[in-house]
């Protein structure tokens, strides 16, 4: 029980006027203190719904049906809202994927992080400016006395990403879910702002969870991945055995369908068809109808996550086991 | 640089966008004397490049750094400020909308976001009629409804959803459908400007697939805008690097990916992220990419450059070539200071 979050069957659903939606459908994973853990999938996949519900931010009609969220032992989807607006903000931050959206156009950026540290922590405003200070610093902000009193549109992409970032370790949070960093931003500017997630997690043994689409990120910042698929988790485990020895046949068509591994001008390897809507997941195995190895067993039964001889290495698969 | 066999040669080319606003706000004070003072974007500046026929130019670059002005200006979408295109020898870019006619029907485009770029309201049998009736008056109700058949066949798309709207087609099929109309025409020449850049990896290989069957098969040629650096690698015949406007490294593709010349091209290249490469050892640049409405003198590149020396602040590097076929533009090069 020394994990820093484990989220157990997790299920989510939205509720609609015809029904209930499943999102999510029965996801496990753990995270360790300053383990860096990557979930990847396309879009649709249940990547940031997930996200969302390790932070208790659901929006309606999205609630989570079924399943446990613990962080540091305790359980995060049972409490009431008043204690956890005492840990979301506080214990888990969140980057989001726009710093121009996250980023309140009409406030200060001192304003902005001032409000942050009041609303946790018991100190005076001097107090919380130098906290700051020291926060923007770290995120390698040039000449953060002045840039506190700037306005988020005075600032580049990459710089107002930092100042997200920034903002979100005021509190020296235990956990952050960065849901997309940087797919707003130009590579340059990404590299460095993954250098900085990576040094972050390292000197303030913070736990990260990177959502992301981009395989590429995942496997330079991560040491563990979750694939995720039509709202389960389809293969996890160290990202150096997932990127380079990937078994289910999800996760080798995605590597696969990558420019840069072939010969340039060759045809791609296409996975076949598209990821199914929320309303028509396919019964048995989600991925069976793109699948090429696909068995009748496939069409029947949705596969469990098991682990291969490496404890740390699962796949839900029924033909490669 | 001058090549007749080219299918498209652009030569010098500018666009400046005024962005100004009305008199009233073009007024400043200054020096307690009141003075007009205009703003521009200096999107391109001195642009020159060819394209050979069946040719797969990729252009990359970070966001303002001039990619999609360039591909629209090369269609006439914004005319040039000063500058040439030629299209197979014959300059396009002065020509009246008449007599621009002939030459849209060879150079089609197609746009990023599929979302935004068919409109909501035509079936896709509506959207796909539509340029090849107005290309082809004479055309009898029989030839259209097998063009539209065949070239819906061709990029994969059911010809029996044909009255559908676009809105009941996923992202890929939708950037499907765009590549269809822009295929009806049965152009020469094709603007991709950013086409995979919103679909998921699994639809991006899909549609990759199929412009470079559609290349193969009709011998089209591409201007092919992206920011994806892998995508340029695997596509594209050649590439341009684009930064603040200017072109500073063109090359084969294999060269510019096996040894590039530019410290930009060195700096972008090896921030791309790299599968199972657990250790990034990226070049840092410094500063952060300067606003176009303000060009640095000399070189646009100098502020965030290693090599940076007093003639880069000073001069700004033409684009030189190489014995191997590499056009950079850098003093730095030209003097074997890298």
């Amino acid at each position: 029980m020394s994990h820093l979050l484990e989220v157990k069957d997790l299920e989510v659903k939205f509720a609609l006027r015809f029904g209930d939606l499943t999102a999510i459908n029965g996801v496990s994973l753990t995270l360790d203190k300053g383990e860096r853990l990557g979930i990847v999938g396309e879009s649709g996949a249940g990547k940031s719904v997930t996200g969302f519900a390790i932070i208790n931010l659901l929006s309606k009609p999205g609630y989570i049906s079924a399943g446990r969220v613990l962080l540091e032992g305790q359980e995060l989807n049972r409490l009431p809202e008043e204690d956890m607006r005492k840990i979301r903000g506080n214990r888990i931050s969140m980057i989001f994927q726009d710093p121009m959206m996250t980023l309140n156009p009409v406030l200060t950026i001192k304003t902005q992080m001032i409000e942050t540290i009041l609303a946790h922590a018991n100190v005076s405003k001097t107090e919380a400016t130098d906290i700051a200070l020291d926060k923007l610093k770290k995120v390698h902000i040039p000449s953060s006395e002045k840039r506190i009193h700037q306005y988020p549109h005075e600032c580049s992409g990459g710089m107002r990403q930092r100042i997200v970032v920034a903002i979100a370790l005021l509190t020296n949070p235990a956990l952050i879910i960065a849901d997309e960093p940087t797919t707003a931003l130009d590579v340059t500017i990404q590299a460095e702002i993954m250098d900085l997630l990576q040094e972050l997690c390292a000197s303030e043994k913070m736990g990260l969870i990177l959502i992301t689409h981009d395989l590429g990120v995942v496997s330079q910042v991560t040491e563990r991945i979750a694939v995720m698929y039509a709202g389960k988790i389809a293969e996890i485990g160290p990202t150096q055995v997932v990127i380079h020895d990937p078994q289910h046949p999800y996760t080798q068509g995605l590597i696969k369908a990558l420019p840069g591994s072939l010969q340039p001008g060759s045809r791609l390897n296409q996975i076949p068809g598209m990821m199914p809507t929320l309303t028509d997941i396919p019964p048995g195995c989600a991925f069976h109808p793109r699948c090429t190895i696909s068995d009748t067993i496939c069409r029947m039964e949705v596969p469990a996550l098991i682990s291969r001889h490496d404890h740390d290495h699962m796949i839900a698969c029924h033909v490669v086991k | 640089m001058e090549n007749d066999n080219s299918l498209l040669a652009v030569n010098n080319l500018v666009k400046h966008f005024d962005i100004s606003g009305g008199l009233l706000e073009q007024l400043r004070w200054k020096n307690g004397r009141i003075v007009r003072r205009k703003t521009t974007v200096k999107a391109l500046n001195d642009i020159s490049f060819s394209i050979m026929p069946r040719e797969i130019l990729g252009v990359v670059g970070e966001s303002g750094c001039g990619k999609s002005t360039l591909a629209r200006a090369v269609l006439g979408l914004y005319p040039p400020d000063s500058g040439e295109i030629n299209y197979q020898s014959s300059r396009i870019d002065n020509l009246t909308p008449h007599q621009m006619l002939p030459f849209r029907k060879k150079m089609q485009m197609i746009f990023q976001d599929p979302y935004a770029s068919l409109n909501p309201r035509m079936t896709v049998k509506r959207t796909l009629e539509e340029p090849f009736l107005f290309h082809n008056k004479s055309a009898t109700p029989t030839e259209v409804k097998d063009k539209v058949e065949e070239v819906m066949q061709q990029v994969g798309v059911e010809p029996s959803w044909i009255t559908r709207y676009p809105h009941e087609f996923s992202g890929g099929q939708r950037q499907r459908i765009s590549i269809a109309r822009a295929l009806m025409v049965d152009p020469e020449f094709i603007v991709a400007d950013e086409p995979v850049s919103a679909l998921d990896v699994s639809i991006q290989a899909q549609i990759l697939n199929l412009l470079m069957e559609a290349q193969e098969k009709r011998g089209l040629t591409y201007l092919f805008i992206t920011h994806d650096l892998s995508v340029v690698e695997h596509f594209s015949t050649r590439v341009a690097v684009m930064y603040l406007g200017k072109i500073c490294e063109l090359a084969a593709t294999s060269e510019l990916f096996e040894s590039p010349r530019h410290p930009y091209t060195q700096a972008l290249l090896s921030a791309i992220p790299e599968l199972g490469r657990q250790k990034p050892t990226h070049i840092k640049l410094k500063g952060e990419v300067p606003t176009p409405i303000e060009l640095p003198a000399g070189c646009v590149f100098h502020g965030r450059c290693l090599y940076t020396d007093e003639r880069c602040i000073r001069e700004v590097p033409q684009l030189i070539s190489l014995n191997s076929g590499v056009e950079v533009a850098c003093h730095a090069v030209e003097e074997n200071r890298i």
